[in-house]
């Protein structure tokens, strides 16, 4: 399914990224999206999301393979309103569909921050999918930095050093009840692969994050299908709401079956950092 | 060639291109020639004449140092390379992967030199090449036909000699620092230092490999006896230095977004609120301040 996914992103990128996108187009009019809300979200309707969710980015990408951004919804995880769902879409990256993000009532907010690469000038949009099945959707447009800024990686020799160290954390106390504040560290070259050896005309093999999932005790708080769009050493803030249990578990798996996990013991006042190294 | 190259400009998308006839190189020392680019960032205007490139004459033949940020700077590369000698051009060096660094070495490709950079150079530029080549066509527009990613044919691990008859360069290759390809060309006939963007003058120094590396490098590359340097970008006068600005701007960013980290500050927040060190005394804090930040967060986050 996820890779049925990506390979019709890039398919998409390499059918259109040739139209070019100058900052006079309504985003909405965005060939790549046209495609992907086709595939994604056939025949539905999607409204604007702002009282549902707002999407922070940058003005500019400062450093293109580092560019924080946030999702933040604009009520809390309840049983008679809810997200369900965040889709995460790069327009003219490689592979559009940056992140698809589930949310449980676990989560007590869908609020999720992260690190992208924008290759290009593009829209970035967000759509959250609510408990009523209605969908919702922020469009923000970033800008490409200038000249030597690239979205890969800085150092390929020591990203491959330290794949799979994982740091997982949570900084403030905890109360019961209250969402609370964590953070997942990935180290993963989360490379797309797409660099072209022109002597031999190969490809790279990519190898990247394609799934994290995140529970406290035995329930879910956060799941999310990723790809190399999201920069190096993935990271991610997210909430869980904390109560009886002990333990948060962070599980990943790349794209070469390769799985990491760690877990975090965590009291029910207190706060608390993991590190797993593989 | 250079018709072409007129024809392409006569086509450009408003601003004026530089004029060739403009391109001035200086002689510092006898077989030692510098181009200084603008400091600035790349535009139509100056057809990505932002670096600082030149070249060294020896008995037998003549080394380049970086080509310029598109074919046409090449090309007047070369052509002030044909005012001042017949010798043939043997090899041309690049300093490091940055498209300002390489785009012009396409003009050198009929001197059949030996293109000569770091061992991780054909990596670097088969992954950012194609993204560098599509920014610099819309950044600086028709000015950059013809520019194209030329590979190395000779890479240096760590310390190697070119000749270039009576007398040689001493090429070292470093541990990631500015970017994860740096290399380091010294003559030592005339005790020239050509330092590539391991040394910026004027321009803000630029972090895109490890901020804990460049620091290291700097401290390392103080210790070349050298008389003169040339650095990337800017002029220097003084050896080594030259280097401290630098080195100060770089260890306030360390000390800066350590202390961000430590205090719990977000990334985005840090972004935004880490400041530079002596924003009056640096060019272009505004293009490359905050993307100095963002690097330098990502990579010292671990740490904590």
């Amino acid at each position: 399914m996820f890779l049925q996914r990506l390979s019709a992103g890039v398919a998409v990128w390499l059918a259109l990224s040739g139209a070019g996108w100058t900052q006079d187009v309504a985003p909405e009019a965005s060939p790549v999206w046209q495609k992907v809300r086709e595939d994604l979200f056939p025949g539905k309707p999607i409204g604007s999301g702002d009282n549902v969710i707002v999407l922070e980015t940058p003005k500019r990408a400062e450093d293109a393979a580092v560019v924080p951004i946030a999702i933040r919804a604009q009520f809390p995880q309840a049983e008679n309103r809810s997200i369900e769902k965040l889709w995460l879409i790069i327009d003219n990256n490689p592979s559009p569909i940056a992140a698809i993000i589930t949310f449980t009532q676990e989560s007590g907010r869908a609020d999720v921050e992260t690190r992208i690469r924008v290759e290009q000038y593009t829209p970035i949009r967000a759509i959250a999918r609510t408990n009523d099945g209605t969908l919702h959707m922020v469009v923000n447009y970033i800008k490409a930095s200038g000249g030597c800024s690239a979205p890969s990686s800085k150092d390929a020799a020591a990203a491959q050093a330290t794949l799979g160290r994982m740091r997982l954390r949570v900084d403030d106390p905890l109360s019961a009840g209250q969402p609370a504040l964590a953070q997942l560290m990935i180290s993963h070259p989360n490379d797309s692969g797409l660099a072209m050896d022109q002597l031999t005309r190969t490809y790279a093999v990519p190898h990247f994050v394609r799934s994290i999932d995140v529970h406290y005790g035995n329930k879910l708080v956060l799941s999310a299908d990723v790809d190399f769009s999201i920069s190096e050493n993935p990271n991610f803030r997210f909430y869980f709401v904390p109560g009886s249990d002990d333990l948060l578990d962070a599980r990943v798996v790349d794209n070469q079956d390769l799985e990491f996990k760690t877990s975090l013991k965590l009291g029910p006042t207190r706060m608390g950092a993991a590190l797993t190294t593989h | 060639m250079s018709a072409c190259v007129v024809l392409a400009w006569a086509v450009g998308v408003g601003a004026e291109p530089p004029d060739l006839r403009d391109f001035q190189v200086e002689n510092p020392a006898p077989g030692v020639y510098v181009h200084y680019g603008s400091q600035a960032e790349m535009t139509p205007a100056n057809a990505g004449d932002v670096a600082n490139l030149g070249f060294v004459i020896g008995t037998t033949c003549v080394a380049v140092i970086d080509t310029g940020g598109s074919y046409a700077i090449g090309r007047a590369l070369r052509s002030a390379i044909r005012g001042v000698t017949s010798l043939p051009v043997c090899y041309v060096i690049n300093t490091h992967v940055h498209p300002d660094h390489v785009f012009g070495n396409q003009a050198f490709v009929e001197d059949k030199p030996q293109f000569v950079g770091h061992t991780r150079l054909a990596d670097a530029l088969r992954r950012r090449g194609p993204i560098y080549l599509r920014a610099l066509l819309r950044d600086v527009g028709d000015s950059a036909q013809g520019s194209t990613i030329v590979l190395p044919t000779r890479s240096v691990v760590d310390v190697e000699r070119l000749d270039l008859g009576g007398r040689s360069l001493q090429l070292h290759a470093w541990p990631t620092a500015h970017t994860d390809t740096d290399l380091t060309v010294f003559d030592e006939t005339s005790g020239t230092l050509w330092s590539g963007d391991l040394l910026f003058v004027g321009h803000l120094p630029v972090v895109d490999g490890s901020l804990r590396g460049f620091i290291a490098v700097i401290d390392e590359l103080k210790n070349t006896p050298a008389r003169r340097v040339i650095p990337g970008h800017g002029r220097a006068d003084a050896w080594p230095a030259a280097l401290l600005p630098e080195e100060h701007y770089l260890k306030a960013l360390l000390r800066d977004v350590r202390a961000a980290l430590a205090a719990k500050v977000p990334i985005a927040e840090a972004i935004d609120t880490v400041a530079c060190d002596d924003a009056n005394h640096w060019l272009l804090v505004e293009a490359f301040h905050k993307r100095n930040v963002s690097a330098a967060y990502a990579e010292l986050e671990w740490e904590q």
